[in-house]
């Protein structure tokens, strides 16, 4: 009966409730009550500032979907802009600088992925560790300050233009794509789903689990590089402590988003719907002048609402 | 057994390197006044470290700790400034127990894994203690509350008799009671817990509750020795409790170590720390050493347990 594309869509689309129903009314709530909401400016402010959220939950999406989790993404990003910037200030062809920053995001993946996979560690542990690891490299390599004034080709990556779309919203773009295909048209995405169902069991069916398991990591770590990438262009500057607390944003949009932490159930598009309604709701808040401190119990109670319900929808 | 003794000499073998080591690069490591200060340092670690050894010993964990703690003492800071000692302090303790509480009914009666709810937890309270301060720092108590993080009793610092009185009642609780009997059986083998007739809801929303209060006495002891509090104290207390409970030789598995092992966790992590500045190392790298220690400390665990079931 649901045989259709159409009848897998609304199947998935059903399974994201929350997310959507928050988007909806949180877009209604502001559009009344701010005159500056439903501007085509703010609109566009929105998704450009949810761009870093959407790529890093993109890869969180894949790790969760693991019944893992990645607590030192938020870090990882912060270190990863470090490494651009400074590449950069030493004159490294931008390129270069580029793929060093994706490059240490991957190596932070390897490292997690295979003490998570190979020895059998929690992933909470392992990243909480490794989120250690990435601030304090990032304070060492930095001293604790800013790198300022990187320059218009790093900003290229927030405020230039194609075709009059925002650069940020077409890696965006391009990022889910390519994260779409891997997960829905690839064995390895196919196998992220088993993950999550039964290791044990795929393993004894012959299948690479750990090695897919790492690459789930890799994978979430490289994507927290190409964040940076956004997120030091938006700033013009690197701060080693900026990614602080964005996995926690992350973990809310993949859980809003409608992926759940057991038996590999979920699906991609949440994260885009679920990091959209966390930006709409900072971006509210902040129109509406609640401090910074406000929302970040506001959104830590969204984010308990989310997993409880989901929880119970689960019983 | 053998694997037990083996732990044990290892930490202390840890210990006694990093005494020599730090005597050598400074001979005025090994006087009187900086052992003291080093264990009066560890008693804080050992207390916020003590709560979170209970919860792991259950197979959970609570990462919200030093938010809890944050936003107890910022609360109880307010009151006792103004006089309120006894009240103030009551109130900080009752938040944190009652963040613990909110944690127990999430893992216990919803059924959350430990570390999500205790995140989330995290991130409330740490919003809610900034929401309370303003960004503002308090400072400068009455000398009735300076006693319990500055004072001396019977030329003893106070904090090191709390942490002495903290490691006696955790070690009876967990060795001479039903509760503690349940805290490993439930760590260990919930499901012999559970038919075993074991109340394990009860006890898990107990335990966490345990670990929130804990957190806040931590708070009071610590805001109580630096005369100050700001919203951020709590930040960077995660990781160093970690991984005190992690050297410690607790299993994050569940049901295997205990508070005495916390206690030299504490104490190794307290002249880890000391040892870098000593040394001169940038504060900057404590946030990486500490990170380094606890998946290091984890994964020689897992390691070497694999290695003895296969024997």
């Amino acid at each position: 009966m649901t045989g259709t594309v159409w009848g897998a869509w609304a199947r998935r689309v059903t399974m994201a409730p929350g997310a959507v129903y928050a988007l909806i009314v949180l877009s209604i709530v502001f559009a009344l009550f701010t005159a500056q909401f439903l501007t085509l400016h703010n609109l566009t402010n929105i998704g450009m500032q949810g761009s870093v959220l959407v790529i890093v939950s993109l890869g969180m999406t894949l790790i969760i979907l693991t019944e893992g989790i990645d607590l030192s993404l938020g870090s990882v990003l912060g270190l990863a802009g470090v490494i651009l910037a400074l590449a950069v200030k030493q004159q490294v062809a931008l390129p270069l600088a580029i793929l060093a920053a994706i490059g240490v995001g991957g190596i932070f993946g390897t490292l997690n992925g295979v003490l998570i996979s190979r020895i059998g560690l929690p992933p909470f542990v392992v990243t909480l560790g490794s989120f250690g690891m990435a601030q304090g490299l990032a304070l060492v390599l930095t001293e604790g300050s800013s790198v300022p004034g990187l320059g218009p080709a790093v900003q290229y990556f927030n405020d230039g233009r194609i075709l009059g779309i925002p650069v940020p919203i077409i890696m965006t773009a391009i990022a889910f794509l390519v994260v779409y295909i891997i997960l829905y048209h690839t064995k390895f995405g196919t196998y992220v789903f088993a993950l999550g169902g039964n290791q044990e069991a795929l393993a004894l069916a012959g299948v690479r689990a750990r090695l897919y398991k790492t690459g789930v990591y890799v994978l979430g770590g490289s994507l927290a590089g190409v964040g940076a990438l956004v997120m030091t262009a938006r700033m013009n500057a690197a701060h080693p402590t900026v990614g602080v607390g964005l996995e926690f944003d992350a973990i809310a949009s993949v859980l809003l988003g409608g992926t759940s932490f057991e038996r590999g159930r979920g699906w991609l598009g949440g994260a885009i719907i679920g990091a959209l309604a966390i930006s709409v709701l900072r971006n509210g808040l902040n129109l509406i002048g609640l401090s910074t401190s406000w929302q970040v119990s506001l959104v830590g109670m969204v984010i308990i609402l989310a997993i409880v319900m989901d929880a119970l929808r689960g019983v | 057994m053998s694997r037990v003794w083996l732990s044990s000499l290892s930490r202390l073998a840890t210990i006694i390197v990093l005494l020599v080591v730090l005597f050598l690069v400074s001979p005025a490591f090994l006087s009187v006044q900086n052992l003291v200060n080093i264990v009066r340092q560890a008693s804080l670690l050992f207390l916020l470290a003590s709560g979170l050894t209970i919860v792991i010993l259950t197979a959970g964990i609570d990462l919200s700790i030093g938010s809890v703690l944050a936003l107890s003492a910022s609360v109880a800071a307010n009151f006792i400034q103004q006089g309120w000692i006894w009240g103030g302090s009551l109130l900080g303790l009752m938040i944190g127990a009652a963040c613990g509480f909110l944690n127990g009914l999430m893992v216990a009666l919803v059924g959350l894994p430990p570390f999500i709810a205790t995140y989330g937890m995290l991130w409330i309270a740490a919003g809610f203690a900034q929401v309370f301060m303003k960004g503002e720092i308090i400072s400068g108590f009455p000398s009735g509350f300076r006693f319990l993080g500055a004072g001396h009793a019977a030329g003893v610092p106070v904090p090191i008799l709390v942490m002495v009185l903290v490691l006696v009642a955790c070690l009876l609780a967990l060795r001479r009671t039903n509760f503690g009997r349940y805290v490993y059986v439930i760590g260990a083998n919930r499901e012999a817990a559970r038919l075993s007739g074991i109340n394990i809801r009860g006890n898990l929303l107990l335990v966490y509750s345990l670990s929130g209060l804990f957190s806040a006495f931590a708070g009071l002891v610590y805001v109580s020795r630096i005369n100050a509090v700001e919203s951020t104290i709590g930040e960077t207390l995660l990781l160093p409790a970690l991984a005190a409970v992690c050297i410690g030789g607790t299993s994050l598995f569940g049901g295997e170590g205990g508070i005495a092992g916390t206690l030299i966790g504490a104490l190794i992590m307290t002249l880890v720390t000391n040892g870098m500045n000593l040394l001169n190392v940038s504060p900057y790298w404590q946030s990486f050493v500490m990170g380094a220690i606890v998946v290091l400390s984890v994964a020689v665990d897992q390691l070497g347990s694999a290695k003895l079931e296969g024997d």
